[in-house]
């Protein structure tokens, strides 16, 4: 199998046909269970090299579990993978690539605080190659995917998505057959995933390697893949060549889809934040001074690539970063000295995207977590009363849990309808970041549902998302961001998901 | 105070805080490699009985050092098996541990108590001994002394030029990415916090048979949590650890020779300055101090090259491994 | 439930038991004899229950202060320090503030909570608005506690007759605290101790305080954004257990001994943290546990008195009975970390 990765390497055209036959991937009745969860319903399927496949599902359908077993991550509880007809037993991810599987992690798996090129060498076999020598191979290979990488950089200074393609380029050179990319086009730029199918194209066409897309973007996998296959709730529904018409994909993913509700305009002309040449500091990056304006009921979309500068924004909003320049306005008052518990007091609520690490508490109970946020006064808490207003709040909220039972034990979507059960009633402004990231279609349309009932009360909303479509679809008003840079702000209906992300890659 | 006297100081600081030195770089190489042995101050005070006793009855200084290393790997593999396999809390385990080392030396040693010992010979170093200045210093000392300086350069060199350098900081800072590209992160987490815990051992007897020679109930009691403050203020490089050891040294020096100029000041004042130092000096490394000063730091020099900014804020505080403290599930 | 899992909470007991009986036979000490004078040292006469009883007050003192801090997720390793400043400021009110009968000792006692609560928001500001763990600030302040003390016997405080740099002069009878029995024991001390600790069990389960606390140990960034301002919180829960460690301080000094003494504390703050990690945190067994530890540790220092082997041995006692309670005390966590092993073995 090693032999046959290095050959692979070489242009020899006989060894990288024999490559290709050794490497055609089979999945047999792959069964694998969390508790009572089946993520993998005996899933069958057959990737065949020098192809470029499309996994497609919603989120929870079972696509990561399936793509953590063929790359050695997990193991399954019963099926067998097959390279190259030959049974294989993965007990760890090193082993998998040792075989030809590399996998690609949505998050990068390195190590931030190191070099480039220490990422590079970290598990690497030593075969005596000195730092230098390593550095100049790696350089080589950068050049021959176009991608522009300096091995002495840090690793924390590059980019999402050239983090990737360093990990790339690890998987490759650590002798990768088998490509899997789990949802890479997440917070990357337009240019870099250009650059980036450019070279999933080379590596199928030109090298014979099986590239594996997991993805929930019918756009991309519609753009690149030459086949799909669609899981839905840990089963294997179905296979299609592509291209091919959107809605048959959509329907193999979803069951019965309710059509979303035409969204209302709902500005009301009443002030709700107002912000005059903000300007935010950290120690990465200088936000420049920013003016935006948002009415009351209106709902303002922050996009841009992570790391731009509308987090900071956020943050700022809600008082937990101090404004370096510039002055905020709530409700037409300025805020000086603005801050968090301030802005708790004024109406100003914010959901941070870890619902786990801000917002609950691992370890409390539903009942624990009224009893912290109500606001009755007095030294006792008073039990019984709590306990009924988790109650209440769990039929309001259809929330899937008991008042006894402990946050960090509920679903995602159960959690974040329970931070929403949490905020105070009358809010004046509601502050979110990713508001729906890892929740299937139902709860994102149960929260926007909810926020939309908000909205009616008069309470602004200001978020920030990844998914442009939902950036484009959910919102009055957008602001677009480059580098720490507002780079314009237009009205939502003058523009669509793909306008936006032509406007966040061209400003690179 | 003429030159021959101050060179004289120098060199005493340096034999002072060697025992310093090697506790603080196996502190830092267990905790790089993601496991924080809070006993240090129990296993220090444990193996430099053990290292004193093992000396005298067996007259070898060679088994003394041995039997203080075997001490101080137990005392970290215990910590490492706690956290690592049983998953117990390192801080808790580290804790006990210290408590425990104190109380099994001062039974154990009641016996041995103030006995005339063993005690590592001086070793000039020819040649190098009669460089001007220099040879004063440091090449007209011990055994201890050498090891000391020689471990600095060693683990520096291994933690940040070799392979197994790269994967043991891997184990501390993302032992999930280690994992996925074949570190055995258990065993390595293993193997340097025994190696780190026997650093720390010979770093005890280094007190009992050359700095501070003998044994007396807690001989060395407070030097392990200094040693663990030093590692934070060393920002985890054994080199900046070395210079803060060098620096705790000099107090003390310093008290003793500011206490013979004015004896009217009271011992204690002196006595207190290793602790004020202690706090000053982590209240200047904690980010908490430093951040909020290079907030307000002048526009200017805050659009300073990015390579200057990340020097200087690296010398003010430095982060600790990202995954220190914390298990990983291999599956 | 195996048979195995049954007798499972015994075995760290009887594991520290056969530690210091290989100890004491190294020694050449009969275990037997020794063990003999211990359970005599502390349970012998009653009077030497009613000095279990005296050590026992601040030791509970102080673990339930303990208690609250850990809640809060702090380690307040600098609890050593806030008993010797306690009993600091309890011997400068009973030295130097001469007051009416029914004041001198109220205020004595008020000054010792106020001196160790001071000590304790020291550790406790040098964390929230220094970032220095509380582990070492509160380490140094220890140290510096005791160097203060040294300070003041040796010093200003010294007694009249003159060089003696064991303690303070004798406090005036008016200014300690009324003995039970011609013992070591303030009936007074116990009762407080006895309301300290169902203060902080009432506080701990049923406070709004108290789950504040609580949600910023589990996770202090989303109890934050929850609205709990975590420095504050942070900040009262050491003045709190600061001003019960004082507390216990002033005990000591005001009835245990008559005067300041070079170690007032003796190291009863380490073991308060003992107590509380033996008992995993849990509010019923800490007043159990801080007995048990109180009577082991009376017993060995009578053990001292009679065969000369050091009273540590009450310390390696209760020391390897905390580790092997830490390691192994849960069952199912035990079984559940070597079967996961196994199996990353076999596969």
């Amino acid at each position: 199998m090693l032999a046959a990765a290095h050959a692979a390497a070489s242009t020899d055209f006989f060894l990288v046909y024999l490559a290709n036959i050794i490497m055609q991937v089979q999945l047999n009745t792959i069964h694998k269970q969390f508790g009572s969860l089946v993520a993998n319903d005996e899933i069958s399927v057959l990737f065949e090299p020098g192809r470029i496949y499309g996994l497609l599902g919603e989120n929870g359908a079972g696509k990561s579990t399936l793509m953590k077993i063929l790359s050695g991550y997990q193991r399954p509880d019963r099926g067998e993978i097959l390279l190259g007809g030959a049974p294989q037993h993965f007990a760890s991810p090193r082993q998998a690539l040792a075989a030809g599987v590399g996998m690609l992690y949505q998050e990068p798996l390195d190590v931030p605080v190191f070099t480039v090129l220490e990422n590079y060498l970290l598990g690497r076999a030593a075969g005596g190659e000195s730092p230098r020598q390593a550095a100049r191979a790696l350089e080589a290979l950068a050049q021959r995917y176009g991608f522009d990488i300096d091995p002495h950089e840090h690793t924390s200074e590059l980019s999402m998505g050239e983090r990737q393609q360093l990990e790339l380029l690890r998987l490759l050179a650590g002798g990768a057959q088998v490509l899997i990319l789990d949802e890479p086009t997440t917070g990357i730029s337009a240019e870099q995933k250009d650059i980036l199918f450019a070279s999933m194209r080379t590596l199928a066409r030109e090298e014979g390697k099986t590239l594996i897309l997991v993805s929930h973007k019918l756009d991309e996998v519609q753009e690149l893949c030459d086949y799909a296959f669609v899981l839905r709730k840990g089963r294997l529904v179905g296979g299609l060549p592509l291209p091919c018409p959107n809605q048959q994909l959509v329907s193999l993913m979803f069951d019965e889809l309710a059509p979303r509700p035409a969204r209302r305009q709902l500005g009301q002309h009443a002030p709700a934040l107002s912000l005059q040449s903000v300007q935010v500091h950290t120690g990465r990056l200088e936000l420049e001074p920013v003016s935006l304006q948002l009415q009351a009921g209106q709902v303002l979309g922050l996009a841009g690539l992570e790391g731009s500068g509308q987090e900071l924004l956020l943050r700022a909003c809600a008082g937990l970063l101090p404004l370096s320049g510039g002055s905020l306005l709530l409700g037409g008052e300025s805020q000086p000295d603005w801050n968090y518990p301030l802005a708790r007091q004024h109406g100003v609520a914010y959901l941070a995207a870890g619902r786990l690490e801000e917002g609950l508490v691992a370890g409390l109970t539903l009942t624990e977590h009224m009893a912290l946020v109500s606001h009755t006064h007095g030294l006792l808490v008073d039990w019984p009363q709590n306990r009924k207003l988790a109650e209440q709040h769990i039929s309001t909220y259809q929330v899937v849990g008991q008042p006894e039972s402990y946050i960090e034990n509920l679903s995602g979507g159960n959690q974040q309808r329970f931070l929403f059960a949490m905020l105070p009633q009358n809010l004046k402004l509601i502050l979110m970041e990713h508001p729906t990231r890892g929740l299937d279609i139902r709860s994102t349309d149960w929260i926007w549902e909810q926020l939309d009932q908000r909205r009616a009360q008069g309470t602004a909303i200001l978020f920030v998302s990844a998914d442009l479509d939902e950036i484009a679809a959910r919102s009055d008003q957008i602001a677009v961001f480059s580098g720490g840079r507002l780079l314009r702000s237009l009205p939502a209906a003058e523009t669509s998901a793909d306008e936006l992300g032509h406007l966040i890659g061209g400003a690179l | 105070m003429d030159s021959t006297q101050l060179i004289a100081i120098f060199g005493s600081i340096l034999l002072q805080s060697a025992p310093l030195i090697i506790a603080v770089c196996g502190e830092t190489i267990s905790e790089r490699a993601g496991v924080i042995n809070l006993s240090m101050d129990g296993s220090l005070l444990l193996s430099a009985l053990a290292g004193f006793v093992a000396a005298l009855l067996s007259g070898s200084l060679l088994l003394g050092f041995v039997a203080a290393a075997a001490v101080g790997a137990v005392f970290a593999l215990i910590v490492a098996f706690g956290s690592l396999h049983l998953r117990q809390n390192q801080v808790a385990i580290g804790f006990v541990l210290a408590m425990l080392g104190d109380s099994l030396s001062a039974f154990l040693g009641q016996s041995y108590t103030r006995m005339p010992g063993p005690s590592v010979p001086a070793w000039h170093i020819p040649v190098l001994k009669d460089i001007p200045v220099l040879g004063p210093i440091f090449f007209r000392q011990d055994a201890v002394v050498y090891f000391a300086l020689l471990l600095v350069a060693v683990t520096w060199w291994f933690l940040f030029r070799t392979r197994a350098g790269l994967e043991l900081r891997s184990a501390g800072e993302r032992p999930e990415a280690a994992f996925t590209r074949g570190v055995a992160v258990r065993k390595l987490r293993y193997l340097y916090a025994v190696l780190g815990g026997a650093l720390v051992g010979i770093a005890g007897a280094a007190y009992s048979l050359d700095v501070k020679i003998g044994w007396a109930e807690g001989h060395t009691r407070g030097m392990g949590w200094i040693a663990l403050a030093i590692v934070i203020f060393g920002g985890w490089s054994p080199v900046r650890g070395a210079l803060g050891a060098v620096l705790f040294g000099a107090t003390k020096a310093l008290a003793t020779v500011l206490q013979r100029s004015f004896p009217q000041v009271a011992l204690v004042a002196f006595n207190a300055v290793p602790w004020l130092l202690m706090i000053v000096v982590l209240l200047l490394v904690s980010g908490k101090l430093a951040a909020p000063l290079l907030a307000r730091a002048p526009a200017t020099w805050r659009r300073a090259p990015a390579a200057w900014r990340r020097t200087l804020r690296g010398l003010l505080q430095a982060a600790p491994p990202a995954a220190l403290g914390q298990p990983l599930d291999e599956q | 439930m195996s048979r195995l899992e049954r007798i499972w909470p015994l075995l760290p007991g009887l594991a520290a038991l056969l530690v210091t009986t290989l100890l004491l036979l190294a020694m050449g000490t009969s275990p037997i004899d020794a063990y003999g004078a211990m359970w005599q040292g502390a349970f012998g006469t009653s009077a030497r229950v009613y000095s279990v009883l005296a050590f026992l007050v601040p030791l509970l003192l102080a673990a339930s202060g303990l208690l609250l801090t850990f809640k809060a997720g702090l380690w307040n390793i600098g609890i050593e320090g806030q008993i010797i400043m306690g009993a600091i400021a309890a011997s400068w009110v009973a030295l130097r503030v001469e007051l009416p009968a029914g004041l001198q000792i109220p205020m004595e006692l008020a000054a010792a909570m106020a001196g160790g609560a001071l000590w304790a928001a020291l550790a406790g500001l040098l964390k929230t608005r220094g970032g220095v763990h509380e582990i070492f600030g509160g380490l140094a302040l220890n140290n510096l506690a005791i160097l203060f003390t040294n300070y003041l016997i040796a010093g200003p405080w010294q007694p009249p007759e003159g060089g003696s740099f064991r303690g303070t002069q004798p406090f005036g009878a008016h200014a300690l605290l009324p003995l039970f029995e011609n013992s070591r024991l303030s009936l007074l001390s116990l009762v407080l101790a006895v309301l300290a600790f169902a203060g902080v069990a009432l506080l701990l389960t049923n406070s709004h305080w108290g789950l504040r606390l609580k949600a910023l140990g589990q996770n202090a960034r989303s109890a934050f954004l929850l609205g709990v301002s975590s420095d504050r919180e942070l900040l009262l829960a050491m003045a709190l257990c600061g001003a019960l460690a004082g507390l216990g301080g002033g005990v000591r000094v005001l009835s245990w001994f008559d005067s300041l003494r070079q170690s007032i504390s003796g190291g009863i703050g380490y073991l308060a943290l003992m107590v509380v990690l033996l008992a995993g945190f849990r509010l019923a067994l800490t007043p159990l546990v801080a007995f048990f530890f109180s009577a082991v540790l009376n017993g060995s220092i009578t053990l001292q008195l009679r065969t000369q082997l050091h009273s540590a041995l009450g310390d390696i006692l209760t020391g390897v009975l905390v580790l092997l309670v830490l390691l192994f005390g849960n069952y199912a966590r035990v079984r559940r970390a070597f079967r996961r092993n196994r199996s990353s073995e076999n596969g």
